[in-house]
């Protein structure tokens, strides 16, 4: 658990980059900051591994004061990824992610055999392994970033904008491919960010922060999403909010119809969807699993106005039209309007 | 030294007058061979290494050497200035070229697509866009080719002829201090001025630059 | 062109007072060690202002300042003010080596990467490491393109140092124009000459063994 205390950090020349930040980055869970620039999320972050000094108030790691902690110490034991991934130019992608192990006293040889692994966990073959960082693309730059920033198997990792230098595709398997490593790693993380759409993709828990380093509202995604604090957080979330509020809800408690109330759907032989009778074209079809944007958007781009959804084995389960939906929408709003 | 000065004021002059010759002569022929020269080995880019390599090769070359080999080429007397002028343009069209040619490269080479786009030609382009916004890194050249030939000059009045030089060795063979203070002091100066001069006339022509980032070395 | 003295096979032998190898080695022995202490003086200090960004004036300044100091005057001056002798020599080499080195690598410090120094100390690499382990392999192809002109300087004003008594290929030069052996004169340049130009490639390709392969990118842009 990483604890902002009452935190204050005032620059000479007096701005306020951190105004009395108070709270509490869960264990085990990514969290983002996210904010406008000159909110204070940078200056946070890097509170935590001492690279800058708050002007009062206290920052800790599980407990532990970091300002009574030797700074080389408390970094080798905090990953640390940065936007352009900080590489050193200098040295191969092996003895980059080598780095940390190395400071913490392992030979060359024990450090590079343990590298070569975390390549390979973070989407690299061994063939990179002796490249230098001029020659890879941006997005390999970033995977090596973060294998390096694992080396160690540090509990705590801060990341700074690790995903923005790269172009949205890219990005986007990155995203993917990081969500799957923290599912298994399960690290403590703090992650700053100005795209609030990748906050709400990747934070478990997301720290809106305003101008002048003040901390607009903390809480889940769906928090933001559903019950933004004031009028900052709304604006800063964005208008289609609402919609993408419906990531976060699983399809599993909408109700559905038996696929035979639907004469139109064509089934083969197992069971399995085909076509409509009269349009033809499917178009797709959902699981228990998928969320409630999925089907919401099956279901109003179907040329009849119906999602199918189907079993493990792919046979169809179960039918919703999209006045069906409206209705589960509407009596869900409802319901966490009065909880 | 001031009375040094008062005494050998005809001296010093003349000395300082040849120096001054002997240095900036070879700046300009320098300038006008390497402009050309620099463009080639951008317009050919197979030009380039070569043209780099040839001027790296030259420059290495020992000045004292230069000095007692050119008579051989030229078929000059040993004592005659042309020696001297000859290889300082020798130094200044290897440092520039290579400046040169490094300038044009460094132009954005969206503005030239933007120039091309517009209509320019070819020569025109190269007058109106790509050497302007080159000047600043030429000029950076020109800055340290003329600082290093005015120190080299000196190095000539080990064959007899060398401007100030004289000075450094007359006082030498006297072990006399005055001359060679009076020397270098000159001598420093010049290349002084002479830095402060281009500088001067690089931001006239490049006001531009002093909104750019590294515009000047 | 009289070139019997240079191919004389009599000024080719080792060991002969006067002959070639014997030259070339002091030649380069002279060198080497103004180019030492150039660096010992040079390195510390510009990787100190680099590091810091403290008395960058001084850095820059010296670059110039070092240019515009005319060699021979300053070889004259101080065997003038010393007396004759190895050491007022080696200190004007000295003083002509130090600008290059300085202001190299000042300059070389300068244009590392930020973000990678930032990455360095948020890993935990203490100051001392940051700069022999990442600034200073990053700044040293700067570094070395400094070096190499130092080198340069520093043969070519040896060479005129026999001017002042300095042995070394100069003395084929000066000895040469003094009593008109104008076959000795040219040998002396030819030689010198192919020196600087191989002690050059040589340094390249020290460079290149020297610097990391994945900073070549950069010093190819740095050298310009």
């Amino acid at each position: 658990m990483i604890t902002f205390d009452d935190v204050v950090k005032v620059y000479p020349g007096g701005s306020t980059a951190v105004d009395h930040l108070t709270v509490e980055l869960p264990t085990g869970k990514l969290t983002a900051l996210v904010g406008p620039s000159g909110c204070g999320k940078t200056t946070s972050l890097r509170m935590i591994n001492r690279m800058v000094r708050p002007t009062s108030g206290r920052v800790l790691i599980d407990g532990e004061d970091v300002a009574g902690q030797d700074e080389a110490k408390l970094r080798r034991g905090i990953g640390y990824v940065i936007q352009h991934a900080g590489l050193f130019p200098h040295r191969t992608v092996l003895d980059n992610v080598a780095t940390v192990p190395v400071l913490l006293g392992k030979t060359r040889r024990e450090a590079r055999a343990a590298a070569i692994g975390l390549l390979e966990r973070v989407g690299l073959s061994e063939e990179f392994a002796k490249r230098y960082p001029a020659q890879l693309s941006g997005g390999q730059q970033q995977r090596v970033g973060v294998a390096r920033a694992l080396a160690a198997d540090p509990p705590v990792m801060l990341m700074d904008e690790p995903f923005s230098a790269v172009d949205p595709v890219v990005r986007g398997q990155l995203h993917a491919e990081f969500l799957r490593l923290q599912q298994d790693l399960g690290k403590t993380i703090a992650l700053v960010t100005h795209d609030i759409d990748e906050a709400i993709k990747l934070g478990d828990r997301v720290a809106v922060l305003r101008q002048g380093g003040i901390l607009a509202q903390f809480g889940t995604p769906q928090d933001l999403l559903t019950k933004p604090a004031d009028d900052f957080v709304a604006e800063f979330v964005g208008r289609d909010r609402g919609l993408r509020s419906l990531s976060f809800d699983s399809a599993a408690a909408l109700p559905v119809r038996p696929p035979a109330e639907a004469p139109d759907l064509v089934l083969d032989d197992a069971g399995r969807p085909v076509a409509w009778r009269s349009v033809g074209d499917l178009g797709g079809v959902f699981q228990v699993t998928d969320s409630l944007r999925v089907v919401t958007d099956l279901a109003i781009s179907s040329p009849v106005g119906i999602a199918v959804r189907v079993d493990a084995d792919g046979r169809a389960d179960g039918i919703v039209s999209h006045h069906d939906l409206a209705d589960h929408l509407v009596a869900r709003r409802r319901e966490s309007a009065s909880a | 030294m001031i009375q040094y000065l008062n005494n050998n004021s005809a001296v010093v002059l003349d000395a300082l007058q040849q120096h001054i010759w002997l240095a900036l002569l070879p700046v300009l022929l320098g300038f006008a061979i390497a402009l050309p020269l620099g463009y080639l080995g951008v317009r050919f880019t197979w030009l380039y290494h070569p043209l780099v390599n040839t001027s790296g090769v030259l420059y290495s070359i020992p000045s004292l050497a230069l000095f007692v080999f050119l008579p051989v080429l030229l078929g000059t007397k040993v004592l005659s200035p042309i020696n001297i002028v000859v290889a300082l343009t020798i130094y200044t069209v290897a440092l520039l070229a290579r400046t040169v040619a490094d300038g044009l490269r460094s132009v954005d080479p969206t503005v030239t697509q933007a120039a091309t786009a517009m209509g320019y030609r070819r020569f025109r382009r190269l007058i109106d866009v790509e050497l302007p916004v080159a000047l600043p890194v030429i000029l950076a050249g020109l800055r340290v080719a003329t600082v290093a030939n005015i120190s080299l000059v000196s190095v000539g009045a080990l064959i007899g002829v060398g401007g100030l030089g004289q000075l450094f060795t007359r006082g030498f063979q006297l072990f006399y201090l005055e001359p060679i203070l009076v020397g270098i002091i000159l001598s420093v100066a010049l290349a002084g001025i002479a830095d402060l001069v281009i500088v001067l006339i690089q931001r006239a022509v490049t006001p531009w630059a002093r909104f750019q980032r590294g515009g000047t070395a | 062109m009289n070139l019997s003295y240079l191919f004389d096979p009599e000024h080719w032998q080792f060991g002969v007072a006067g002959g070639f190898p014997q030259l070339i080695l002091s030649h380069l022995g002279y060198s080497a060690l103004a180019l030492l202490f150039g660096v010992i003086i040079a390195l510390p200090v510009g990787l100190y202002i680099g590091h810091t960004g403290r008395g960058s004036f001084l850095a820059i300044n010296a670059g110039n300042a070092g240019r515009s100091l005319p060699t021979l005057g300053l070889l004259m001056l101080m065997v003038t003010l010393l007396g004759l002798g190895l050491l007022p020599v080696l200190i004007a080499l000295t003083v002509l080596v130090v600008p290059p080195i300085l202001t190299s690598t000042y300059a070389g410090m300068r244009a590392v990467d930020h973000s990678v120094v930032d990455a360095a100390r948020g890993m935990g690499m203490r100051p001392w490491q940051v700069l022999t382990r990442v600034e200073f392999p990053m700044a040293l192809p700067v570094i070395m393109g400094g070096f190499r002109s130092a080198a340069l300087q520093v043969i070519a004003t040896a060479t005129v140092a026999a001017s002042v008594g300095l042995g070394g290929l100069g003395r084929l030069l000066i000895d040469g124009l003094a009593v008109n052996d104008y076959s000795r004169v040219l040998a002396g340049a030819i030689v010198v000459a192919v020196l600087a130009v191989v002690l050059d490639l040589f340094l390249a390709l020290v460079q290149r063994w020297v610097v990391s392969p994945g900073m070549s990118g950069q010093a190819r842009r740095a050298a310009t």
